[in-house]
């Protein structure tokens, strides 16, 4: 394959893991027993609930009421149907909701390994996220370093919500890691529910969670922005997967007004946040948030003022749209080629290795 | 190019700023260790005036964490959203090369030097002495 002949990189897809039992092969004895002898079946989260309507589209479910079990099942969707050449695999399995950190690990190594024998192997067209257990951060970057020898793994991959903003130091060791390896930061929608999903408090319903996500994308993209994180690591990436888009210009247009007042509490950002967002972050374009008029969806993307931000996904298995066109409607077709491939392409570096 | 005389030397002391206005033209003219700077008075932002704002040093860095003083008093902040202005350039911090505010020389000059017969013009009347400094902006 060669970068002329591709016709779309899917950036956002998810494998679903059948269950816990599907793990225990990739585990140590000791937490192969665990998982046995405690009867951990599942690490679904409610991110996104087995029945959620988001969490699979109905005419995409197989087996037991659930899509995107295995390679061939997603394959024929991604690329049969949708016609990409290659997919980036974002597993969401509740490795991040765990608070022993040692199983944290384990559980990480398993569904790494898992993604790379199950699914890599069996379709050379597919790419994966490294999930990465930021419960501890030397682990974070020990499997980092252990599946980056893997070329096929073409990102590193954390949840929106986590424990601590994403841009504080003591994450930086992972960001070096990623940088070293040219694996961006992917973010995607989902908590480790160590906080509540807003800072108001805990929402009633499931539609507040997870609207709330784009929330939590607002104040992560913040903080690394003003912890200088891409001061340190000017060759790190950030791409934030499934976190809505049309938000984001309002947002940054607020974060650039306001650093002009008060810049001198982070020296160290010596240009409008608006700019390091264009060189720094990139989004997936499911979903949009938008109308489906194309005038309305042309004036939102002028705002973005940068033809690079964008990447095509589709989501899958997630119900983010209806019909056969994961491209959304009222997309500049001008900006078809950029979205499909040379964004991607750009942003993931080790899809040309 | 005209000089007006915004006031005696001694009564404009260190550490000090006076609002003068010459051809309906509000400047700020702030004496900073013994050095005059006079900048226009209305932030370009939204019109705040400068002369009510905090002088402070101006902070850079290279690097998070580390945080580079200098030039202690040469930034004047506006009061009303904050956006600095170098007091040697009129340039703003958070945007140097877009935004600024104008920025007027100043000179001290002695009475004597002072021609009587066509003198600077004073923001306000008082007698120009021979034995006196005066702080001159030239507009």
């Amino acid at each position: 394959m060669t970068t002329s002949t591709i016709q779309a990189v899917d950036c956002d897809v998810h494998p679903t893991v059948p269950s816990m039992h599907t793990l225990l092969p990739y585990l140590d004895e000791f937490w192969r027993e665990t998982v046995i002898e405690r009867d951990i079946l599942s690490l679904e989260s409610i991110s996104y609930p087995p029945n959620a309507p988001v969490t699979a589209r109905p005419d995409f479910k197989t087996k037991g009421g659930r899509a995107g079990l295995d390679a061939p099942e997603v394959g024929s969707h991604v690329f049969d149907k949708w016609q990409s050449s290659i997919a980036i695999l974002n597993c969401l399995y509740g490795i991040q909701l765990v608070f022993n950190e040692d199983m944290a690990l384990a559980f990480a190594r398993a569904l790494n390994d898992w993604v790379a024998k199950e699914w890599l192997d069996r379709d050379p067209r597919l790419r994966a996220s490294i999930v990465v257990p930021l419960q501890n951060v030397e682990h974070a970057v020990d499997e980092i370093e252990r599946c980056a020898k893997d070329k096929r793994f073409v990102q590193i991959l954390v949840l929106c919500m986590g424990e601590t903003p994403l841009g504080r130091r003591q994450f930086w060791p992972v960001y070096a890691a990623a940088e070293r390896h040219g694996l961006p930061l992917g973010i995607h929608a989902g908590s480790a529910y160590r906080y509540p999903v807003t800072s108001l408090g805990w929402p009633s319903y499931y539609v507040e969670d997870y609207a709330a996500q784009s929330l939590g994308f607002q104040s992560q993209l913040a903080s690394l922005v003003c912890e200088g994180v891409y001061v340190k690591f000017p060759n790190l990436k950030t791409v934030l997967l499934e976190s809505g888009v049309t938000w984001l210009p309002a947002f940054v247009w607020r974060l650039s007004k306001f650093w002009r007042g008060v810049r001198a509490e982070i020296p160290w950002i010596d240009r409008s946040p608006n700019e390091i967002v264009r060189d720094h972050f990139r989004l997936t374009i499911q979903p949009l948030d938008a109308p489906d008029d194309p005038n309305v969806v042309a004036r939102i993307i002028e705002h973005f003022q940068s033809d690079d931000m964008l990447l095509y996904a589709s989501d899958y298995p997630h119900w983010q749209f209806d019909g056969e066109a994961p491209m959304p409607p009222g997309i500049p077709s001008r900006l078809h080629r950029k979205i499909l491939v040379d964004n991607p392409l750009a942003t993931y570096p080790r899809l040309g290795l | 190019m005209a000089k007006h005389i915004v006031a005696p030397l001694k009564d404009f002391p260190p550490d000090t700023r006076k609002l003068v206005e010459i051809n309906g033209r509000q400047i700020a003219v702030f004496n900073v260790k013994g050095e005059f700077h006079a900048l226009g008075n209305k932030c370009p932002h939204e019109s705040g005036l400068l002369i009510h704002g905090q002088l402070v040093g101006l902070v850079e860095s290279k690097m998070p964490g580390e945080y580079k003083y200098s030039r202690k008093g040469e930034m004047i902040k506006c009061p009303w959203h904050g956006w600095e202005f170098d007091l040697r350039t009129g340039r703003a911090q958070c945007d140097p090369a877009r935004i600024r505010v104008r920025r007027y020389e100043t000179t001290v000059v002695q009475g004597g030097d002072i021609d009587p017969d066509n003198p600077p013009k004073a923001a306000e009347v008082f007698a120009v002495r021979v034995e006196d400094d005066y702080v001159v902006v030239e507009v």
